[in-house]
């Protein structure tokens, strides 16, 4: 064999590999209004928790049904169903990325990042709200 | 102002030796480099004394930063901002490095500590070699110390230092009292969700791996620069090796560490952060084989060329990825952004040493020896060469999708993707299926690859001989293969059968290999163990994929609803009218028993732990006998949740261990103590024994009062003062249950040890004795929801394979490099005895 036949070979496996990754629909991020106009393809939502919205979650009853609002940046709102636990951290979170997909009423949500202040300790608001609160609970 | 109590010394201090080592680092470089072009032997050492000098100035400042910084953080010392950031009083100390190594500052620091050591073992070890290589090193010094520089040119601050102290660095109304440290009680401690063995070893670990990639980078340099284009690869190669090896059980440390105390639900995610590490462990793989092949037969030095140069500038690549944020929204890592100057650091940092490399690379491409006759396909090094270009290739393959986020943010193509796309690009639905489905066909050739190769003699081999040596490897492993499909199919039916097919293929390839290089030892090197590194460690590096694919194929959520049948009915999407995913958490009341899978689960109570805000969940697992009710088998674990301020919560699971398989259960969702707080009182009712009180439900049954009782519950001396009353309880609905309220009498005076019925969420509490041998029972019925926790719970069958498997894989490639280094006998017996406990003692028995 050549190197030649090698370079043919690796051309193949990298057209295999293209072939393979190209056939994937690989998703988008969205806005609220976006995803609305493709409703059922599965898209990347940022947003926040809407905090004038209640959350329902009620682990006895139900423990994989969790709704609640989430709002983003442009202003526009939508429900949120996830088929699973509630995230520990969702009301403290101040950024929400969630994946899945835009139905009727509500976003079905199959997965949630939530990205939390607490976990950035280099934010310099959240130190100075830490610092705060933790000396006038001390005065 | 003069402010009270600081200690301002150690922080004046730390700076100056920042200072120091930057310039020392600088001088080096410079004087290595010097060193280096110098044809005149005297004054070539002369730069070479000074740079040496110089470095071990670099070297002694690091050592000082980090003892400052270990001070500072000890003692609690919150006028600094580290410090404040990341210790706290109640960390347990062994915790404390682990809180340094949690900030960036910290991690950079311990990158270049790693190099420090590393720089030592190349001075002394091979002087050859030591200009140009220590040139490499030294300005990867300079580049990690400039980012802890903390000095501003104009109005940018270059690197952050991590003697800032808080009150210049954050604002607020008490930093305008001379006092106010007095204030500040606490520091923000080590974040709950790192407070784990794994945080404390891995990332040494994991930076050594990252810190030792650089020697083969610089040897290739020095390769090119001293024009001795093919010599440097003999001595480099046990420095690959043992980076292989490093690198390799760092990244997988991270595995484990994600598997056993994180909630990812797994050991692998094809997270970011796990792919930006493992891209250079790829290359490395790749030039490791192709430095084999040149050392055996002159072919393949400049592919060794590309891949000692790429696996270190992927190196580079993946702390750009890491920490300038860039990744923000597609990892479940949390990243910190530390600014945009660090971020444009971070950028030069990668480029200076990417562009003129490669730059050297290629303008000296045409010199760098090559063999122009090709390989023959009946030889090893072609086969090797093969397989050292699928490395390549899935290497390539992994960064490309990694980088999506960075397409995002390119300026131009970014436009060209929301044109074409519609959107900024974003990963696929199934994102890990996408890595799956390439890299079973990665496995499937490397099983192949790595079972035959071996078989195979450099330059060319008989057919003849090569069919009589495999021949029995082969057989074997069918064999192997057909049983295990028989009696131990693999389950993986959520891709479809030909994603099956592909993980069977890639099933009987590892097999294949595990089979072939074990029985190599034997055939090819008739039990030579002293050569034997290389088949141990492709057999171990095999059993592992063997464990992954076993593992992952047949890994059960047995909290799920498809299961249990329970919670809910599945739910069809009304889009797609395919079946949801099953619902993966169960709610498990305390003391009622509830079924999962095989097992019977009882949610039996809960207990604080040592550190404030942890609770642990005490869960039992019975397995049963269908028909006579005997416990088969019977465990208990105890999964935990750190509750945090603002109801953040923080899960660990616990697992079971089996040889075989792992039962794994994590709280997903649990009460916080906060809004669980029960309003309601004990109403009091004086008994006698035999007397009957009345609750909403039914009635509480006195039987007796005892005295300093020993049973399941309590374990009272005869010179105690203890009563207990033992009460049965009937509900309407005819269930008897038992309760044993206590009252005792000790030092601290009267203590009441209540009990409870959580089913009928009944609370009864021994409140004391009257006359007439009456005692008075408390009787509360909460009106509160009753307690309960929501798991996940998974089995991970044969799980320990892919422990093993690495930790094999490890100590082979460790054999190799003691070989190719020439170790005399001694040192290579304590060096294979030191590795194999500390592999052994850190993956299997430590935490």
């Amino acid at each position: 064999m050549k190197k030649t036949h090698i370079v043919i070979l690796v051309g193949i496996a990298a057209l295999i590999i293209g072939l393979l990754t190209y056939s994937v629909d690989f998703s988008t991020y969205d806005t609220i209004v976006s995803a609305k106009e493709k409703k059922g393809k599965f898209v990347h939502l940022i947003a926040r928790l809407d905090n004038r919205q209640p959350i329902v979650y009620d682990a006895i009853n139900n423990p994989n049904y969790l709704s609640f609002y989430a709002v983003d940046s442009l202003g526009a709102t939508t429900k949120v169903v996830y088929h699973n636990s509630k995230p520990a951290d969702l009301e403290k979170s101040e950024r929400i990325v969630m994946k899945g997909k835009m139905q009727e009423d509500h976003f079905e949500c199959k997965d949630i990042l939530l990205k939390c202040p607490s976990k950035y300790k280099d934010d310099k608001k959240e130190l100075e709200k830490n610092m705060k609160e933790q000396t006038a609970a001390s005065n | 102002m003069k402010f009270e109590g600081e200690h301002l010394l150690p922080g004046q201090l730390g700076h100056f030796f920042i200072i120091l080592g930057f310039i020392a680092a600088l001088l080096s470089t410079i004087s290595f480099f010097k060193a280096s072009r110098e044809k005149d032997l005297i004054q070539k050492n002369n730069w070479i004394t000074f740079g040496r000098s110089v470095f071990f100035v670099q070297i002694a400042s690091v050592i000082a930063i980090f003892s400052i910084i270990f001070f500072i953080c000890s003692h609690h010392y919150y006028e600094y901002m580290y410090a404040y950031k990341h210790a706290s009083k109640e960390l347990e100390p062994k915790y404390l490095l682990a809180c340094i190594w949690e900030g960036q500052e910290g991690s950079f620091l311990l990158w270049t500590i790693w190099h420090s050591v590393l720089g030592i073992f190349i001075m002394f070890r091979s002087k050859e070699w030591q200009a140009p290589v220590m040139t490499v090193i030294s300005l990867a010094q300079f580049f990690l110390l400039m980012m802890i520089l903390g000095i501003y040119v104009f109005d940018a601050r270059i690197g952050n230092s991590p003697f800032t102290l808080t009150r210049n660095e954050i604002a607020g109304p008490i930093f305008n009292l001379p006092n106010y440290l007095s204030f500040i009680k606490d520091g923000m401690g080590l974040n709950v969700l790192l407070r784990n063995y794994w945080m404390v070893i891995h990332p040494p670990v994991l930076f050594l791996g990252f810190a030792s990639t650089i020697i083969p980078f610089a040897y290739a340099y020095a390769g090119i620069q001293t024009k001795r284009y093919g010599e440097w690869v003999k001595p480099v190669l046990p420095w690959a090796l043992f980076s292989a090896a490093v690198l390799g059980v760092g990244i997988m440390m991270g595995g484990k560490w994600a598997y056993e105390s994180l909630s990812f639900g797994g050991y692998w995610a094809w997270d970011p952060v796990e792919n930006a590490s493992l891209v250079p462990w790829l290359l490395l793989i790749a030039g490791l084989h192709t430095m084999v092949i040149y050392n055996a037969t002159g072919h393949s030095l400049r592919a060794s060329y590309l891949f000692a140069i790429l696996c270190f500038v992927f190196i580079l690549y993946s702390t750009f990825l890491t920490r300038t944020g860039v990744l923000g929204d597609t990892s479940v890592h949390a990243f910190t952004e530390a600014g945009n100057v660090i971020n444009i650091m971070i950028g030069i940092f990668v480029l200076a040493f990417t562009v003129p490399m490669l730059f050297l690379f290629f303008k000296n491409y045409k010199k760098i020896p090559a063999i122009f006759k090709e390989e023959e396909t009946s030889s090893r090094e072609f086969w090797m060469f093969i397989g050292s270009l699928v490395f390549f290739l899935s290497a390539l393959f992994i960064i490309a999708i990694t980088s999506i986020p960075v397409y995002n943010k390119i300026p131009f193509i970014k436009d060209l993707i929301i044109k074409i796309h519609g959107g900024p690009l974003a990963m696929p639905e199934d994102p890990e299926f996408l890595y799956n489905k390439i890299m079973v066909l990665v496995a499937f050739i490397l099983g192949l690859l790595t079972a035959i190769t071996q078989y195979f003699k450099y330059k060319s081999s008989p057919s003849s001989y090569v069919i009589k040596k495999i021949i029995a490897p082969t057989l074997t492993a069918i064999l192997v293969t057909t049983l295990l499909i028989i009696f131990y199919p693999l389950n993986f039916h959520k891709h479809g059968p030909g994603f099956l097919v592909a993980i069977y293929a890639a099933f009987f390839a590892t097999i294949y290999s595990v089979v072939a290089n074990a029985m190599y030892i034997w055939i090819g090197l008739n039990g030579k163990l002293k050569s034997a590194g290389g088949a141990i460690s492709h057999f171990g590096f095999m059993l592992m994929l063997v464990g992954i694919l076993i593992s992952s194929s047949n890994k059960e959520v047995i909290s799920s609803s498809l299961v249990n049948g329970i919670n809910m009915p599945p739910s069809i999407d009304p889009l797609t009218k395919k079946q949801d995913d099953p619902k993966e958490n169960l709610t498990l009341l305390r003391e009622v028993p509830t079924l999962m899978g095989n097992y019977e689960v009882t949610y039996l109570k809960d207990s604080s732990g040592k550190e404030k805000g942890r609770k642990f969940y005490e869960l039992l697992f019975e397995k049963k006998d269908p028909i006579t009710k005997k416990s088969l088998e019977s465990f208990k674990v105890q999964p935990d949740v750190y509750m945090m301020k603002d109801n953040n919560m923080s899960s660990n699971p616990d697992t079971k261990s089996y040889l075989s398989k792992d039962v794994f259960t994590y709280i997903s969702y649990a009460l916080s103590d906060e809004k669980n707080i029960d309003t309601s009182k004990f109403k009091i009712t004086e008994l006698r024994e035999g007397d009957t009180a009345f609750y909403s439900h039914g009635i509480v049954v006195l039987n007796r009062v005892v005295k300093n009782p020993v049973n399941k519950k309590y374990n009272f001396k005869p010179t105690d003062v203890a009563l207990m009353a033992d009460l049965t309880i009937t509900s309407n609905d005819s269930m008897h249950y038992h309760a044993m309220p206590l009252l005792q009498v000790d030092d601290l005076g009267l203590a009441n040890i209540d009990d409870t019925v959580y089913v009928q969420n009944l609370f009864v509490r021994f409140i004391g004795v009257s006359d007439d041998k009456k005692i008075k029972l408390g009787i509360k019925e909460s009106d509160k929801p009753i307690d309960y926790v929501t798991v996940k719970s998974y089995i991970f069958p044969y799980i320990n394979l892919v422990w093993s498997g690495l930790i094999i894989m490890a100590f082979g490639i460790i054999m190799s490099m003691i070989k190719r280094a020439g170790f005399s006998r001694l040192r290579a017996g304590v060096t294979l005895a030191f590795v194999a406990v500390a592999l052994f003692y850190m993956f299997l028995l430590a935490n």
